[in-house]
């Protein structure tokens, strides 16, 4: 059974961010907590139910594997998402990088 | 080196107090929703209606801006804005499209409205880059400056705009709608490519009237337009207009998003079907109300009045100095440069390309670069062209050495429009949310394959085009080597095809064989390129070596054996 993490983007800045252990959001990966199945839809209707769409866009599951830094996306356009653009290796990591 | 006030003869429709109201009111309104969307009172699906109207999308990093460039045409005062957008509220760049518009990719919700209101100054906006309307109507880079313009094409894009924005019968047609005009001999502007194409054209008396063609489009379902009139009079373009889409309001398929756009109507009707309706609906609506008056015509033709043209210091064309201790100028000119309609004056193509860049995307120093160079030698007066590339539309002849000079520096002197390396790609996966592949670092990839000294230039005109799915952003079906990224099990391929081709004669490419995966796509275009400069003749540019010896010869050299 593939392990699973939740993800979105932040309704506020469209930075994408994962559910975390304690089912914050965070903003890296790494930080994000694995789920098998069962509990990766559990948790996906509760953010849902609790209005969780109220400040995130459009979550879901997705797979993961774990590697020593955590959870890592499997597929390739969840990597971009985790990364940045492949083409763009500065704007890496969803953080905001404008200039002070 | 000055910007302000330096484009009073930039060839600009100019807002009217109307205009601005409006468009700032428009912004005050969006504000409200985003301050209820942040505030949990407006849910997603009922904001996403809301934000995609003010071209705000939602894409794989977050929102995406999309703004409307009308017809392609920006002045320098606009470009400064847009870098200083892109300064402020992006990551210090944005992305020139193939529909002649400018998007931002990493757009906060909370800062759009003011991202907008920013536009607004500079009488720009986001109204109508999405949704199923009339969407940005597309026109020839060269309007107004080539020199086998025969009618102006702006003046009735610049119509056609004020008629599409928020028409409310056409705000919720079956799916988007594209519109493309040329006034030229030669297209460039893909009119048969497009849901309708115009070509304004001239007749036995010197009047203005129009040639249709419809049904034209590419995506999932690729079509060549079809000719639909023969000649339109100017009088009657937004009864005509207004006809064809009042009957694909009504008839088109809104039961299926992928049957939902004119072409397919085309297609199942039949031409001779869709124009009976159509000119039922042109008899029934003809008439005084709809008729384009001609001193609205000719008030909008003063506003695209030609610039002031230096006549006397203007250098004789042929006998410009190209400074032949410089062959890089020399390859420059050779690719940057069309003909203009006033002699000693040029058309300059400004290439996004660069070598191992990424198509279409100018940081901020490079926006406030070039439109500083636009103020200086152009008038104050740019253009987006829909493969990706700038244009500055007026260079006196005598002034291209220095602007070559100045172009150098920030990285815009690459010497290689309508050749291999100028390339059209899609976002692809690294930006879109619907993409299934990469198209981007493709196009970094051939370009590199193609760098040696004298390369382009030997294999000459070749288009590649590039989509990262099936919805053909990239244009690739009218590539002459077109790339398309499919996924199969989740590992990225590409289908390749060849012989496609824009403007006159357009043609949509033919599948060489079996996808291949992405890090063969750069040698099966190397192999492509070997067969084309053994088998060529004299003059013969690729696309028409394909069509005389057909696919087999590539498809064996690419596979080994035929395809």
């Amino acid at each position: 059974m593939a392990s699973k993490a939740i993800t979105a983007n932040r309704v506020q800045d469209g930075v994408t961010i994962w559910v975390g252990p304690d089912e914050n959001w965070v903003e890296r990966i790494a930080d994000a907590a694995v789920f098998d199945d069962v509990s990766a839809e559990t948790v996906l209707r509760a953010v849902k139910a609790r209005g969780g769409t109220g400040f995130v866009v459009d979550p879901y599951v997705i797979e993961v594997t774990t590697n020593r830094e955590g959870p890592f996306p499997v597929r390739y356009r969840e990597q971009i998402r985790a990364r940045g653009p492949s083409v763009r290796s500065d704007l890496g990591l969803a953080i905001d990088r404008r200039p002070a | 080196m000055t910007h302000l006030g330096s484009e009073s003869h930039a060839g600009v429709y100019r807002y009217d107090d109307v205009d601005r109201q409006f468009v700032f009111e428009r912004v005050e309104q969006f504000r409200g929703q985003v301050a209820r969307r942040l505030a949990g009172t407006l849910s997603e699906d009922e904001f996403k209606p809301l934000r995609l109207m003010n071209g705000l999308y939602h894409q794989l990093h977050g929102y995406m801006l999309r703004i409307a460039i009308p017809y392609g045409v920006l002045t320098s005062r606009q470009m400064h804005r847009l870098a200083r957008i892109a300064r402020i509220y992006d990551r210090g760049y944005g992305h020139f499209t193939t529909r002649q518009n400018l998007q931002f990719n990493w757009i906060k919700l909370a800062e759009a409205p003011d991202i907008l209101r920013e536009l607004a100054e500079v009488d720009m906006h986001a109204i109508q880059t999405s949704g199923n309307c009339v969407r940005n109507v597309t026109t020839d880079q060269f309007a107004g400056a080539a020199a086998d313009e025969v009618v102006d094409p702006r003046v009735y894009a610049e119509i056609m705009r004020q008629w599409s924005t928020l028409n409310p019968e056409f705000s919720y047609l079956p799916r988007k709608f594209k519109i493309a005009i040329t006034g030229s001999l030669t297209d460039r502007a893909a009119i048969e490519v497009h849901d309708v194409g115009l070509r304004a054209k001239r007749g036995p008396d010197g009047a203005v009237g129009f040639e249709v063609f419809v049904g034209g489009g590419l995506g999932r379902t690729p079509f060549i337009g079809k000719p639909l009139r023969d000649w339109l009079p100017e009088a009657d373009l937004l009864a005509y207009l207004d006809a064809i889409l009042r009957v694909y309001n009504q008839w088109g398929r809104r039961d299926n998003i992928y049957k939902a756009r004119i072409k397919i109507l085309v297609h199942e009707l039949g031409l001779p079907a869709l124009r009976e309706r159509v000119e039922q609906e042109f008899a029934q609506i003809r008439g005084p109300r709809y008729r384009l008056d001609p001193e609205i015509v000719a008030a909008i033709n003063d506003h695209f009045a030609a610039p002031p043209f230096a006549e006397a210091a203007v250098s004789v064309s042929g006998s410009l100095d190209r400074h032949p201790e410089l062959p890089a100028f020399g390859h420059w000119l050779e690719t940057s440069i069309t003909a203009h309609r006033q002699p000693g004056y040029a058309g300059v193509t400004i290439s996004l390309k660069p070598i191992g860049g990424i198509p279409g995307d100018l940081t901020a120093d490079q926006m406030d670069a070039v439109a500083d160079l636009a103020a200086r030698y152009s008038f104050g007066e740019l253009r987006v062209s829909h493969a990706q590339n700038l244009v500055l539309p007026h260079v006196r002849e005598d002034a291209l050495f220095d602007l070559w000079q100045a172009l150098g520096p920030i990285g815009l002197a690459t010497a290689n429009v309508g050749l291999i390396s100028d390339i059209i790609a899609c976002p692809g996966l690294d930006y879109c949310s619907l993409a299934n592949t990469r198209s981007i670092p493709l196009a970094q990839q051939i370009g590199a394959r193609f760098s040696g000294p004298g390369e382009q230039q030997n294999i000459g005109d070749l288009s590649i085009k590039i989509s990262g799915c099936i919805n053909a952003c990239g244009h690739h079906h009218v590539g002459n080597i077109g790339i398309l990224g499919v996924d199969k099990h989740g590992v990225e391929t590409f289908q390749i095809t060849i012989g496609g081709k824009v403007g006159t004669g357009a043609a949509l490419g033919a599948v060489i064989g079996p996808a291949v995966a992405f890090d063969q796509v750069a040698t099966v275009v190397e192999n492509l390129v070997a067969v084309y400069l053994e088998q060529r003749q004299a003059g013969e540019p690729f696309v028409d070596t394909v069509a005389r010896i057909g696919t087999r010869p590539f498809s064996e050299k690419v596979y080994g054996i035929a395809a």
